[in-house]
């Protein structure tokens, strides 16, 4: 008997949200039992909790190259790029007001950057090319002039995948004796991690975590000044009792994820390249974006000419397939993504396709099954079939 | 700038229709004149000149039009 019914969804948005990782789950559910009690607190649950939360620390320290006294977790990776940002800048307030980072930085790098405009500094976005790679001799350039406090650089774009020059910018920080903060968000547990960075930052739920967990590293040495009301948590970097039982599955899944990193990326990699080489040959007029080689091993982004992006995220999740789009019309501000826009590139009929361990070869090549003919139904419809 | 030989009213259409619009009648000047695309879609001003970077024209800057609105000018190469 044949089984006829919808596919199996197929998701491809791990650079929103990774599915969780079986290890984050276990540990989850033991945390729950164990770890549930207020870790500041002077009683036997409390010791549990503050062990497992002291534990959890230990480990993320040791997968991110830091000393456990560096690390603190945070509700998000938003809120622990905001904290990098503001938190450096107001340590470093005597030595100026210059912020300099990427033009195509997570926008929680630029919201930090506009708050921080506001309140009377300035904020300098260095351009970044086609690729979306940003220019390394107008970067250092940029931190070179007098007054900046702070740089900020991720280590790949979360929308084109592009792995940004960390390296040759941390050296210029370094030559010009600016911290430079690294938002890790789409790398870590993904890639090794740059070296040369004063602050990191990262997201839990983007490695295999669950939600709601983010880290800080501030290394000991470099000026930090918390931007929020004092709180005796998180070495008073972070205000709020601390989600124990999400934290130690956090800890737990990024350690898994370091383990089984390199065959992971090997294995996802050819995926990626056989996305980027297929789509323009079954799909007319695409531009796939991004380093075709020096980039992030699970991501790829293409933009379809003529194609309404909003349209195509609907008309694919009809089929069973869970994308993301960088296209104004699928953003609440109505705006294009800032990061098509920095690099030049069509922000209409915008795709991205991100992979994860659960994906399948079978499931990259239904998804580019589907694709054409998704794509060239929503042409048909808006008669621009030829154009 | 030169004066636009086609001058295409696209206020208050939102991409990808703007381009769309420049496609469907860029072939209604002749090689060398100048379509100006006005669109008050700020994704008109990063697909405009994608569009002419596909399609092999050239991108001849924006400019403001009456009112305020932003113009992108095209000028058909082939």
């Amino acid at each position: 008997m044949s089984r006829i019914g919808p596919a199996r969804p197929v998701y491809l948005d791990a650079a929103s949200g990774t599915p969780l990782h079986p290890v984050a789950r276990e540990a989850l559910v033991a945390a729950l039992a164990d770890g549930w009690a207020d870790p500041a607190r002077l009683y036997g649950a409390a010791r549990r909790a503050r062990l497992l939360l002291d534990g959890a620390r230990q480990a993320v320290a040791a997968c991110l190259g830091a000393r456990p006294d560096e690390v603190t977790f945070t509700a998000s990776g938003s809120q622990a790029a905001h904290l990098a940002v503001l938190g450096a800048l107001a340590g470093r307030r005597r030595s100026g007001d210059r912020f300099v980072h990427s033009a195509v930085e997570h926008s929680c790098v630029l919201h930090a950057a506009e708050r921080h405009a506001a309140a009377g500094g300035s904020a300098v976005a260095v351009p970044v090319d086609r690729l979306g790679r940003a220019d390394t001799a107008a970067f250092a350039a940029a931190v070179a002039a007098p007054g900046t406090a702070l740089a900020s650089l991720m280590s790949a774009s979360h929308e084109v995948g592009t792995a940004q020059p960390v390296a040759a910018v941390a050296a210029a920080c370094a030559e010009a004796g600016v911290p430079l903060h690294v938002d890790a968000a789409q790398s870590a547990g993904r890639t090794a991690l740059p070296a040369g960075w004063s602050l990191l930052s990262a997201s839990a739920h983007k490695w295999g975590g669950p939600p709601g967990v983010g880290v800080l590293v501030v290394r000991a040495g470099t000026r930090w000044l918390s931007p929020l009301p004092a709180d005796e948590r998180e070495r008073g970097r972070v205000p709020g009792f601390e989600n124990v039982p999400a934290i130690v599955a956090a800890a737990a899944s990024l350690r898994a994820r370091l383990s089984e990193m390199d065959a992971e990326a090997a294995r996802l990699r050819p995926l990626v390249d056989r996305i980027r080489q297929t789509v323009p040959r079954t799909v007319p007029d695409v531009e796939v974006v991004g380093d075709p080689v020096d980039r992030l091993p699970h991501l790829v982004t293409f933009s379809c000419l003529y194609v309404d992006g909003e349209a195509l995220l609907h008309a694919l999740d009809r089929r069973g397939f869970a994308v993301s789009s960088g296209s104004s019309c699928t953003s609440s501000t109505l705006t294009p993504s800032h990061v098509l826009e920095a690099m030049g590139v069509l922000s209409h009929g915008n795709v991205r396709v991100s992979l994860h361990r659960d994906t399948t070869a079978e499931d990259v090549d239904r998804f580019l099954a589907v694709l054409p003919e998704v794509v060239a139904d929503l042409r048909a419809t808006a008669g621009v079939t030829g154009l | 700038m030169t004066t636009p030989a086609l001058v295409l009213d696209c206020r208050g259409k939102r991409c990808p229709l703007p381009v769309i619009e420049l496609a469907r009648r860029v072939g209604d000047v002749g090689v060398g004149e100048v379509v100006a695309v006005l669109a008050d879609d700020p994704a008109a001003r990063v697909d405009v000149p994608a569009w002419c970077r596909m399609r092999g024209q050239e991108y001849a800057g924006e400019s403001t039009a009456a009112g305020g609105v932003p113009s992108y000018a095209v000028r058909r190469l082939h």
